[in-house]
């Protein structure tokens, strides 16, 4: 019986050492089981710490080149923490890149993607191809797999074979199609595209696809919402497009909602 | 996720001058998914009182018809009609009644008395009731709905003031929470009779 008392008490005093002697300078170890125990990026249980969530994102090929829409709206929990956010990162004149998952890890390896697309020109003289970009992407996030890494990302450009698209995720997953959308409204902006989308269209047409499906998913999705932010990308490079507030889109798009101001309609009694 | 967050929902009662309001969004969702934007929260129990139920939807239902029923019952049995404060212990009752097996619903009473006096209450999902004098809140957006009412009720609003007090406070909640909004509806109570509107909210 003492043994055994002895055994947990000593096993106990051991374990409490291990923490004092990793204090804080514990990140760039090997163990991430012991951050990962209190937290939470891809929002699949109640952890200490929690990044910020929801989105919907998404790009496509056309004939004019390639299209670009995203929500804006960020979530912590279900609080909205803003409905203003960019998740469209311009990495050079030529090449964007599109976030969802955690806002921290989009943000900052979008950083590092724009310097090493910069670098890549300095020391070969001529601007990187959007599959080599993509590459570098899903390189640096493979040696972060199984760190807790949350990642959703499109990387479009245009190059000397034209237009660019990729999906690259933090399970390194890199593939290139006409088509991708992601984040938590992504299911309902699939809906929207693939039923009226063509290779073919124009750039009004584009833009008006594009802008539905973003609609859609704001409306039926409670992690994606505030505003529409397009960009359309060229030869020439990208083009940024006034910001459209979905809330005025879905009065647009429902003409038949009669509204009245109630400034208008003093208060009457309509029933007893 | 806990049950109670499931379908998402915010409810709000707010006392005036001989009034009272009650207010509520109209989503109903599962999750993330936002399924029906035409959800009704707040029930009429008589012309003089409502009842607004936040949180699990299919016992929003059942509890409101069950209300109903004892509603009527009570009319027949007592030949009058029930009084707020008569039908809130009759709610924290139905509640307490189901202690360790309960329906995941928080209630929101408000209703004028027998001397137009204005009347509020809110309870817990078991039953434990609260008689506050200026406000209750409940639902997903409870915690803005308080940090809204906080900051702009005052006592003694009249019917109009105090519908664009709650409207302000509850729009402003939703569009802070994620899991409810998509439309709103606000009822006001008079001794005249009832103001019912529906608020153009955002729709995301």
């Amino acid at each position: 019986m003492n043994s055994i008392v002895e055994e947990l008490t000593t096993k106990n005093r051991e374990e409490v050492k291990l923490c004092k002697e990793l204090e804080f300078e514990l990140a760039p170890g090997d163990d991430f089981s012991f951050v990962q125990k209190f937290m939470d990026v891809k929002s699949e249980r109640n952890a200490l710490i929690r990044a910020a969530h929801g989105t919907t994102t998404l790009a496509f090929k056309f004939r004019e080149g390639v299209l670009v829409a995203t929500d804006s709206r960020a979530t912590m929990g279900n609080v909205i923490a803003s409905q203003e956010v960019k998740k469209v990162i311009e990495i050079n004149d030529r090449l964007l890149g599109t976030m969802a998952g955690g806002a921290a890890d989009c943000s900052y390896w979008g950083r590092v993607l724009g310097m090493e697309c910069r670098m890549y020109q300095l020391r070969n003289k001529k601007l990187i191809s959007v599959a080599a970009a993509s590459k570098i992407l899903a390189n640096i996030v493979y040696r972060y797999k199984g760190s807790g890494l949350s990642m959703g990302m499109m990387v479009a450009g245009w190059d000397d074979k034209g237009p660019g698209l990729y999906y690259v995720d933090s399970d390194a997953q890199r593939i290139t199609n006409d088509l991708f959308s992601v984040g938590s409204g992504s299911t309902f902006a699939y809906g929207v595209l693939d039923a009226h989308y063509r290779y073919d269209m124009d750039l009004d047409e584009a833009k008006d696809l594009a802008r539905r499906a973003i609609y859609h998913a704001t409306h039926r999705d409670a992690f994606s919402g505030g505003i529409v932010r397009m960009y359309w990308l060229h030869k020439d490079g990208w083009t940024a497009y006034p910001l459209e507030d979905v809330s005025e889109l879905y009065y647009k798009y429902h003409p038949e909602i009669a509204i009245t101001n109630a400034a208008d309609s003093p208060l009457t009694v309509n029933a007893s | 996720m806990s049950i109670m967050q499931y379908n998402g929902s915010a409810v709000v009662a707010m006392t005036g001058k001989n009034c009272v309001a009650i207010a509520a969004d109209k989503r109903l969702g599962q999750r993330a998914l936002t399924v029906d934007m035409g959800f009704d929260k707040v029930f009429p129990m008589t012309n003089r009182l409502y009842v607004g139920l936040a949180g699990l939807a299919t016992d929003v239902k059942t509890l409101h018809d069950r209300f109903r029923m004892h509603v009527n019952l009570y009319k027949h049995r007592e030949e009058r009609t029930i009084a707020p404060k008569t039908f809130a212990h009759m709610v924290s009752h139905m509640l307490y009644e189901r202690r360790f097996g309960p329906y995941f619903v928080e209630p929101v009473i408000a209703g004028l008395d027998d001397n137009q006096q204005p009347f509020i209450c809110n309870m817990d999902l078991i039953g434990c009731p609260n008689f506050p004098n200026d406000f209750v809140v409940c639902g997903t957006a409870d915690e803005n709905l308080f940090g809204m009412c906080e900051s702009l009720w005052e006592p003694d609003l009249g019917p109009e003031e105090l519908f664009e007090t709650i409207s302000q406070a509850l729009l402003n909640a939703v569009d802070r929470d994620a899991m409810s909004g998509w439309g709103a509806i606000v009822h006001i109570l008079t001794p005249d009779g009832v103001i019912t509107r529906e608020l153009k909210g955002r729709m995301d």
